[in-house]
């Protein structure tokens, strides 16, 4: 009877996970649907053909495209020079160039913005520290549509390094050894045999690039909204502003633009990496390894340079601005102070309120999510493969729709009490926490996923012979082989939720700002030294987190991090 | 002590039949090898053993306890079976003798009575002084001794063996096949081990299922199935030998002596005449085992003419291919090197007529 009994503990769980998953991953997308498409008739009144007439939502569409198109130019060209070179050739202190290479991908959008608008800027006090800078009065380069291009390239250039890069690290040495005995030069071997075999990964690498800058608003809210040049998620933002009772209907018919255009884009990326696996025979123990020769150094230099340019000039400069006592004042021996950080820990009552709410919200979410995803991933693995995906791909869907939109459905779904307890969510932090669950799921639930079904099945089949039942399977065996992966899913979680803007940004409310919200406002509102050192501290704890997670990289499946091997 | 009994068994994965219909008695204490190339049900088999897969239609019973059936299933860890993995399932994070504990553990048996029996089991495997070890420090053998002790260690009455030495190179397999047989001896628990290796199931197992293709193509001791072959898929499967196309005779027996002699004669007369290869309607396939080819040196005995196709030096004897007349080939052995394309006589000493495929 006490058999019968755990069984039907382990239904329950079930049973309640499933409920949870229908509720964070199912729910929040049905409400927009429904949103924009109750109201749908072909009249002129309807909300959604108000949106699809007005002309400002063609307009921020062309310019979505404009920017994500060619950001996704930058991205390709920026991301596979990167992937070709560290990963075919014998450059040295290959781990630290990845390391560098993909810390953009993990900076939060407005710090990257910001540390770029205080480099070139008349007020530049990197510049103005060296006597470079523009005149006064003159535009800053940023604020213009390939400003905002080039920092969203930079942002998604680390996709496709990783797209491109885990297809050349499984090229088989032996295939160009091979095509050396058939005398093939290095480029005819670059040329006929690498780019063909990694093309449709290039290729998938672009889309989810372009899928990505569609979605992003840190960058174009930071660099497009003061010069008015609009693009479909900050249209959303300011929509927002004119709260009225046409106008959430209307906003979720935009969200609903992106949302099926970033579907579309993640579709066709699915289908192209599908494409681009080849069967691949041989040996992978040994990957693909041209020796530079005397070209090393050179090569070496130049990305150096490069990494540079888009990391270490934008961080300096960043740096440089939080200690100056005001924007357009030189460094040096009298002008330097700690001011800005003296504020931020002592006078400022909202920098410490964002700080805190950003922690416990991060805390709070890759704790719950950690809790939430081990069971899950036990059961998910013991389904039949094909239901298996697609509850997989449910979980997806939050992560996958552009942070706007998913703020878009919260709002929807919460802004009136909630029913029977008579509560409202809106307007408190836990609004902005159950967004970062429904977020975050598949983020957590991935890398326990990916350990649970490395682990070979008899190891847990030996345990059933032992007799041991289902939950006594999952503490004592399971749990300890795939604790490297949990712990990476939980730090992944807080690494992205405490610097999350896009969400926050819309759902936040005075006294539950974020850090992410903080740095955005001082920065609209004109104190942008404070904002940088608030940025500086960011990039830290963002540096420090992922050096965390490379510490546990040994003990992961391969992939789990992503600039690791 | 009870009979195990597959009655009936079916399977499908997906619509397709992977089991058909599969019936077997498996006495207590007996040690059964279930042969059969790869994908031929097998393993199918001993995971519905187990209990990892529920069965399709039919009934697998242990004495008078019905394990499977369509609407009954016990679960695997209510059958106290023991298993030995081909992958060993050690569990990396225990040591050897948690590993060994474990279903100890399970079972709420703690204190000196766990310790002991811990220990019993490792003697019998001689790794009584790895108990401390984890098992990443020990080699593969080392490693599929903990296996079989943590099997042996809750009395199971039926241990099941998952190709066990799949993984593990030559020399060792002739040891561990040395501990199974120590094994069995000694706990007189029935198994079922499966294997595609012919010559690991004759040396270890009582009686043999041969399997193809999900249906038991013959079960016996492994005398039975050396010496009488159903039909030639599992003569080729079985041993070294030929097997030749003579004119019909009835399948299922020995053919010796002169009836073998000049049915041989028939046949090379006819498909020299002919041309062409005799079709199988007209012939019927026998098995000549190369321990009953004799050369012969002297002209005056009657025999064939054959020639040498290949000759190949294997240590304590050489093998040799020979062509008949009618371009058939046979496999023979000798104690002395034979020159390629020279003619020799030769004489049959007896063949046993097979089935032919279905």
């Amino acid at each position: 009877m006490i058999i019968r009994a755990m069984d039907s503990q382990l239904r329950w769980l079930s049973f309640l996970l499933f409920l949870l998953i229908a509720l964070l991953s199912l729910l929040p997308s049905l409400r927009l649907l429904t949103e924009a498409f109750v109201n749908m008739s072909f009249t002129t009144s309807s909300p959604l053909s108000e949106v699809l007439r007005s002309e400002r939502t063609w307009r921020a569409l062309q310019h979505s495209f404009y920017t994500s198109g060619l950001a996704t130019l930058i991205a390709v060209v920026l991301g596979s020079g990167f992937a070709f070179v560290v990963s075919l050739t014998n450059i040295r202190r290959r781990a630290l160039w990845v390391f560098c290479f993909m810390l953009p991908m993990m900076i939060p959008p407005q710090v990257t913005a910001l540390s770029w608008l205080q480099l070139f800027g008349p007020a530049s006090p990197l510049l103005n520290t060296f006597g470079l800078a523009p005149a006064l009065g003159s535009s800053n380069p940023m604020y213009s549509p390939e400003g905002i291009a080039l920092l969203l390239g930079i942002q998604s250039a680390p996709l496709v390094f990783l797209a491109l890069r885990t297809q050349l690290i499984n090229l088989p040495q032996d295939m160009i050894e091979a095509a050396r005995m058939a005398r093939a030069s290095h480029l005819r071997i670059w040329i006929d045999i690498i780019v063909p075999l990694c093309r449709s990964a290039m290729v998938a690498g672009a889309a989810l690039a372009f899928v990505s800058s569609l979605g992003n608003f840190g960058i174009p809210a930071m660099l497009g909204i003061p010069i008015n040049y609009l693009v479909l998620p900050t249209l959303i933002y300011q929509q927002m502003a004119g709260f009225g009772d046409d106008v959430l209907s209307e906003i979720a018919g935009l969200s609903m633009i992106i949302a099926l255009l970033v579907l579309a884009g993640m579709l066709l990326q699915q289908w192209l990496q599908q494409r681009s696996q080849y069967a691949l025979i041989g040996h992978t123990t040994q990957s693909i390894s041209f020796n530079l020769k005397k070209a090393r150094a050179p090569v070496e230099i130049v990305l150096g340079g490069i990494l540079c340019f888009i990391l270490v000039i934008p961080l300096l400069s960043l740096i440089i601005s939080s200690f100056v006592p005001a924007l357009g004042m030189p460094l040096n021996g009298e002008t330097f102070t700690l001011n800005a950080y003296i504020e931020m820990l002592s006078k400022q009552g909202s920098t410490a309120r964002a700080f805190s709410n950003s922690v416990f919200l991060a805390l709070a979410a890759s704790l719950t999510l950690m809790l939430v995803c081990l069971p899950l991933g036990y059961l998910l693995m013991r389904l039949p493969m094909r239901l298996r995906s697609v509850i997989a791909s449910l979980i997806e869907v939050p992560y996958a729709i552009p942070g706007i939109v998913l703020a878009i459905a919260f709002i929807l779904l919460f802004a009136r009490p909630l029913p029977f307890i008579e509560v409202s969510l809106y307007g408190t932090l836990t609004i902005i926490f159950l967004a970062y669950l429904s977020c975050f799921l598949s983020v957590c639930l991935k890398p326990i996923m990916s350990a649970m079904s490395q682990l070979d099945s008899s190891l847990e089949e030996a345990a059933q012979l032992a007799g041991a039942k289902p939950l006594q399977r999952l503490f004592h065996i399971v749990l300890p082989l795939t604790a490297p992966a949990f712990f990476a899913g939980g730090l992944l979680v807080f690494l992205i939720s405490i610097n999350e803007l896009t969400v926050s940004a819309l759902l936040w409310s005075a006294g539950n700002e974020t850090l992410g919200v903080l740095i955005f406002n001082l920065d609209e509102g004109g104190d942008s030294v404070l904002a940088s050192a608030i940025s500086v501290l960011v990039v830290l704890l963002v540096a420090s987190l992922m050096a965390l997670l490379s510490l546990l990289a040994p003990r992961l499946p391969k992939g789990i991090i992503p600039w690791h091997d | 002590m009870a009979r195990l009994t597959l009655d009936n068994i079916c399977k499908q994965f997906d619509g397709q039949t992977v089991i058909d219909h599969l019936s077997m008695n498996i006495e207590p204490g007996a040690f059964v090898a279930l042969l059969g190339p790869s994908g031929c049900g097998k393993s199918t088999i001993l995971r519905m053993l187990a209990g990892f897969e529920p069965v399709s239609a039919g009934e697998i019973r242990h004495g008078e306890r019905l394990l499977s059936s369509k609407k009954q299933h016990t679960p695997t860890e209510e059958r106290n079976f023991g298993m030995v993995f081909q992958s060993y399932a050690l569990w990396p994070h225990m040591t050897v003798a948690d590993n060994v504990g474990y279903p100890l553990r399970i079972q709420k048996i703690i204190g000196e009575e766990k310790t002991r029996r811990i220990k019993d089991a490792l003697a019998v495997v001689e790794l009584e002084e790895y108990a401390d070890r984890l098992p990443a420090q020990l080699s593969g053998g080392q490693r599929q001794r903990v296996a079989l002790a943590r099997s042996l260690v809750t009395e199971p009455d039926v241990v099941l063996f998952d190709e066990p030495l799949a993984n593990l190179d030559r020399h060792l397999r002739a040891t561990m096949e040395e501990t199974f047989r120590a094994f069995h001896k000694r706990t007189k628990a029935t198994i079922v081990y499966v294997t595609h290796d012919q010559a690991e199931a004759m040396s270890l197992a009582d009686h043999i299922a041969v399997l193809n293709k999900g249906e038991l193509v013959q079960w016996g001791t492994p005398q039975d199935l050396y010496a009488t072959p159903k039909n030639t898929w599992l003569a080729n499967f079985i041993g070294r030998g030929s097997v030749l196309n003579l004119v019909a005779t009835e399948p299922q027996q020995y053919i010796r002596g002169h009836q073998l002699q000049e049915l041989l004669r028939q046949s090379l007369l006819k498909g020299q005449s002919e041309q062409t290869p005799l079709s199988q309607k007209t012939t019927s396939p026998v098995l000549v085992r190369p321990q009953d080819i004799h050369f012969i040196n002297n002209p005056l005995e009657e025999g064939f003419s054959v020639k040498v196709r290949n000759c190949i030096f294997r240590g304590e004897r050489y093998d040799i291919e020979l062509i008949l007349a009618d371009g058939q080939r046979l496999q023979a052995y000798s104690d002395v090197p034979m020159d390629q394309d020279s003619q020799h006589t030769i004489h049959l000493e007896q063949a046993w007529s097979l089935e032919t495929d279905a």
